[in-house]
């Protein structure tokens, strides 16, 4: 909101600073001033910005005796409380509150014989300044009113009022035609103003269009009363309305304010538009309510809990008793001298619904005495820094990746209704109920829709070579009960690393496989790969399951054509979904190391044909088989397959491998090396496999 | 050059082994005097020529030219490069480091959470404009379930504060790093899911000048020992007093510049001492669960911080658009190696 200086100044005739001074202080006490503006009626525009719990704030005059109590000036008293004295004696206007609970202070004063016109004098001057738009003199009156001391009212066409007002909780499917021209069906929880025959306004939000004040209106009711903040902002909210005055009174106005703002409302009216007031002010006051706002109990403060809480001062002498009974003194709190514990018993004032707690009455006292003027200071501490249990394995799989090759991506959290089926476990994703887009409908139930989106994205503009991993949570369950567990996805499309092994086409499976053997090595169990219950959306035949110590925690594969060609991807991706949550909790691979031999390794490579029916595992395992202790190693150096059937026939492959003897003890003979390869030519030759001459 | 070096200093056959064979060797011994300091100049001399010509630039590059299989330094090496922190992760581990070099323990939570833990118990009133849909992004079905049990994605990492003390007594020193989420429109600073990291620190007699130390404290280590912080009042529900922190301009050091638009300060986090009320929730809570309260508020205080690490990571790299974290676009990634 905006407010004019000019204006604060009335109210401290003797205020020592400057404005570019007070916005610094203001803001310094948590009234901020975020811009300073020259104002055409002199002086300076400030453009605020005060917290919710600071509706008292929210006007020149709050502002004011915020003022008051930085430099110790002297505030000049509103002066509105006193009775206004009719010009004419008559009748209090009857009014009437049917919800008690809603509308605990209900005020009402009618003038008769007004000239409605444009308005004129100060408040013509403050609202150009303010850019507030003027409307008649009557209604400029009313936003007068809050602008000065944050009381909202209203001003009613009297001749349009049916009898007496009530105070009344709206008839459901009841309709009103509100002053922006809206008609509005009402529900039962909306508190309306209304008169003996019809709702007349929307209470604390919105007055009525018939009964409004217009150039033709000669007889008004001015309206100042108390509202429950909840039920103000429940009607708010649903009616999408927010006004000046909802906005004051959903945040809780100050219950001793009505008759005073009625009475300077009044009183603008009669300096402006003429006319009389007539009979007394009606006070409807409802003492349930009254009890727990204006007259609320005296609450303790002990100067002992303001320095518990607070601290040390940079000037060391802490916050002193004196000290504390000025501040809370200047912004309306009444204090009982304090006792011998140094307690006192303070009064709150009815315009701070936001102070009911000692703690409440010490962080005023901070924010007066400024937070900048409280010393650095470090607590001791005596406990201990605990690491949480996966942590150590987290940093291990990040730095593995890292090295790898692999960047770090974060993405959306949530995926497609489509995409979580797909994706995620049948049935099993989580629905949102106010998603961010249709596309955002589900909590992700697995990081490889948002991963292949990723790869998408790069490709899309013409970034070809792209490496990522992410680490995050995927949601499954129901929207009874969520599950939360931590998923890593890694996405590979362009070059792969080279080998010998496979061919251009199947690089990019084969460079994924050895990233994640290298992150499963970091982890105890043996590791074994199959084809077994493989996701739908691999390509056939080139996906592939990861078994750590037996159990199944990570998938890898092609994406299939399919999704590939609905995501546009031009070039081959790779995807890996790993159970994260499962790897973490396994514990870390501790290295044991083997004494190394003093004596020579020695290698003896074979060549064989093979049917495409025999896998790696299985010539492995038969060459493992043979149970020789001193054969430590069997590698696959050379795969070769021939689209032709030239050199290989189709369905088979040739292969050369390499198996790498030593013993720990001494050196090994022809004798024995020529034995063992013989024993492996025949195990292979069982398994299915040729030996192919040697060249 | 090497050729003029074996033609007169070659060990077998140089010229001035063959001089010292033929003359200064044979010389009688009134004329060795006289031919010694002859041979020393001239070898003097030669072995002066020799080092003036290596040493001359043209010689060198006659030399690099001339040097067969000589390697082009200047083309790019070709190891595959290691893949890249992403700097939302790794601004968030500094924060986490550094606090954790302050006795702070690390704390995560669900990111679905419950109205309990998320709103009640940190001291949000039933209506509180936060907990309506329209600033908090809910799970579906939650109309029939009590207030307090409806599920919804966390706004702050402080239910998981809310979590720690009920798990725990004091003293406590605890800081969170994770994912929150808001029902907000996105532009280029604000993203409906961000990353925060929120800290606790509770014991007994904890104060507001020990909450204004820590945090002045933690910025030195982030950002530089020149940095200064100050402390302006805030409203949070869970913390009393709140207040915001400001740190001086990372980039003009204060003096005012585009970044800091011209104010010398950049706001940073909001913090606060925490709020009686939310100590009184957790007790509550403890007592249902079959624990001692272990939070009066009559002994035991302390402060709560939490910050953006977006925010910290856009200052940091000169980052425009708060969505290109979330974009893994490799170009944009690959500039934080």
């Amino acid at each position: 909101m905006n407010l004019l200086t000019q204006w604060i100044r009335s109210y401290l005739p003797t205020l020592p600073v400057s404005d570019r001074q007070l916005a610094e202080d203001l803001t310094l006490r948590g009234i901020a001033v975020e811009g300073e503006f020259p104002a055409g009626c002199g002086g300076a525009r400030f453009e605020m910005d005060i917290t919710t719990n600071r509706v008292d704030a929210m006007n020149h005059y709050g502002v004011a005796r915020e003022t008051a109590a930085i430099y110790d000036v002297p505030l000049q008293p509103l002066a509105l409380g006193e009775e206004l004295a009719a010009s004419r004696p008559g009748e209090g206007f009857p009014v009437r509150i049917d919800a008690p609970d809603l509308c605990g202070r209900f005020t009402a004063r009618v003038i008769r014989g007004v000239k409605v016109g444009p308005a004129t004098g100060d408040i013509a001057t403050y609202f150009a300044a303010l850019g507030q738009k003027p409307i008649s003199a009557p209604v400029d009156a009313t936003n007068f009113g809050w602008l000065a001391m944050g009381q909202p009212t209203h001003v009613f066409d009297l001749d349009k009022v049916q009898g007496g007002i009530v105070v009344r909780r709206a008839v459901a499917g009841e309709t009103l035609h509100l002053l922006d021209g809206t008609e509005r069906t009402l529900v039962a929880d909306d508190l309306v103003i209304a008169d003996e025959a019809k709702a007349l306004g929307l209470a604390g939000v919105m007055g009525g269009y018939e009964s409004r004040v217009t150039e033709a209106t000669t007889n008004i009711l001015v309206e100042a009363a108390w509202f429950d903040p909840a039920a103000i902002r429940a009607s708010s909210r649903r009616h999408g309305l927010h006004t000046d005055a909802s906005h004051r009174f959903e945040r809780g106005a100050d219950f001793a304010a009505a008759p005073a703002a009625n009475n300077l409302v009044t009183r603008l009216v009669v300096a402006q538009c003429g006319g009389e007031v007539v009979g007394p002010l009606v006070d409807v006051v409802v003492s349930e309510t009254a009890a727990q706002t204006a007259a609320r109990a005296p609450i303790q403060l002990a100067v002992s809990e303001v320095a518990r809480h607070l601290g040390t001062t940079l000037d060391g002498k802490g916050i002193a008793a004196d000290v504390i009974e000025r501040f809370l003194t200047a912004l309306g709190c009444k204090l009982l001298s304090a006792d011998e514990a140094g307690v006192y018993h303070v009064t709150l004032p009815s315009w701070r619904l936001d102070l009911a707690r000692e703690i409440d009455l010490i962080e005023e006292v901070a924010r007066v005495y400024g937070y900048n003027k409280f010393a650095d200071t470090l607590p001791s501490f005596t406990g201990i820094v605990v690491e949480l249990p996966h942590m150590e394995a987290e940093r291990a799989v990040r730095s593995t990746l890292l090295a790898l090759g692999y960047s770090e991506a974060v993405s959306s959290t949530f995926a497609s209704a489509e995409e979580a089926e797909m994706f995620g476990p049948a049935g099993q994703s989580v629905a949102m109920g106010n998603p961010l887009s249709a596309e955002a409908g589900r909590l992700r139930p697995s990081l490889v829709p948002g991963m292949a989106s990723m790869l998408a994205g790069n490709l899309h503009r013409d970034v070809n070579e792209v490496r990522l991993f992410e680490l995050g949570t995927v949601f499954t369950g129901s929207t009874a009960q969520v599950d939360e567990a931590t998923a890593l996805a890694l996405g590979l499309t362009g070059k792969a690393v080279a080998g010998t092994l496979a061919s251009a086409n199947d690089a990019l499976f084969y460079e994924m496989k050895g990233v994640l053997e290298a992150l499963l090595a970091k982890f105890a169990g043996a590791v074994t790969f199959d084809a077994e219950h493989l996701p739908t959306w691999f390509e056939p035949g080139r996906g592939a399951r990861v078994l750590l110590a037996g159990e199944a925690v990570a998938w890898f594969g092609e994406l299939s054509d399919a999704e590939a060609a609905r995501r546009k991807l031009r070039q081959t991706c790779v995807l890996a979904d790993v159970r994260a949550a499962m790897l973490l909790a396994r514990p870390l691979r501790q290295p044991a190391v083997c004494e190394l031999s003093r004596f020579q390794a020695v290698v003896r490579d074979l060549s064989f044909l093979f049917p495409d029916s025999v896998r790696w595992e299985a010539i492995a395992g038969a060459l493992q088989g043979l149970a020789i202790p001193e054969m430590l190693q069997v590698l696959p150096l050379e795969v070769f397959r021939d689209p032709k059937g030239k050199a290989v026939a189709v369905g088979q492959h040739s292969m050369l491998l390499r198996m790498r003897f030593q013993s720990d003890e001494r050196t090994l003979t022809d004798e024995e090396l020529t034995g063992w390869a013989a024993r492996a030519t025949t195990a292979l030759t069982v398994l299915g496999g040729t030996q192919r001459a040697p060249e | 050059m090497e050729a003029f070096r074996l033609a007169w200093l070659g060990r077998k056959n140089g010229r001035l082994k063959l001089i010292s064979d033929a003359w200064l060797k044979v010389a009688p011994i009134e004329a060795k005097r006289l031919i010694g300091q002859r041979f020393n100049a001239l070898k003097v001399s030669i072995e002066a020529a020799l080092s003036e010509a290596e040493n001359s630039q043209v010689w060198n590059l006659l030399k690099s030219d001339f040097t067969a299989a000589a390697l082009d330094v200047t083309l790019p090496g070709t190891l595959r490069r290691p893949g890249v922190e992403h700097p939302l992760v790794k601004t968030m581990a500094e924060i986490v480091g550094v606090f954790g070099r302050m006795g702070y323990s690390v704390g995560l939570g669900p990111e679905v959470e419950t109205d309990f833990y998320n709103f009640e118990s940190l001291n949000f009133p039933p209506n509180h404009p936060a907990r309506d849909t329209q600033d908090t992004l809910v799970i579906a079905d939650q109309d029939n379930k009590p207030l307090r049990d409806r599920l919804l994605m966390r706004t702050h990492t402080s239910p998981v504060q809310i979590r720690s003390m009920i798990e725990q007594e004091p003293p406590l020193r605890l800081v969170v790093p994770g994912k929150v989420y808001r029902n907000e429109a996105e532009d280029a600073t604000h993203l409906a899911r961000f990353q925060q990291v929120e800290g606790l620190c509770v014991d007994s007699n904890i104060t507001f000048s020990d909450l204004k130390g820590t945090l002045d404290h933690a910025m030195k280590a982030l950002f530089g020992s020149s940095v200064k912080t100050r402390f302006f009042p805030s409203f949070f529900p869970f913390t009393e007093p709140s207040a915001d922190m400001q740190i001086s301009c990372i980039f003009c050091g204060g003096k005012g510049c585009r970044k800091c638009k011209h104010s010398g300060w950049i706001e940073l986090l909001g913090c606060g001492m925490v709020d009686p009320a939310v100590f009184q929730a957790v007790d509550r809570k403890r007592v249902e669960l079959g624990r001692a309260p272990a939070y009066d508020t009559a002994r035991i205080s302390g402060f709560a911080f939490g910050m953006g690490v977006e925010r910290i990571a856009m200052m940091r790299y000169g980052v425009s658009s708060v969505g290109l974290f979330y974009t893994a676009d490799m170009r944009f990634l690959e500039q934080f190696a």
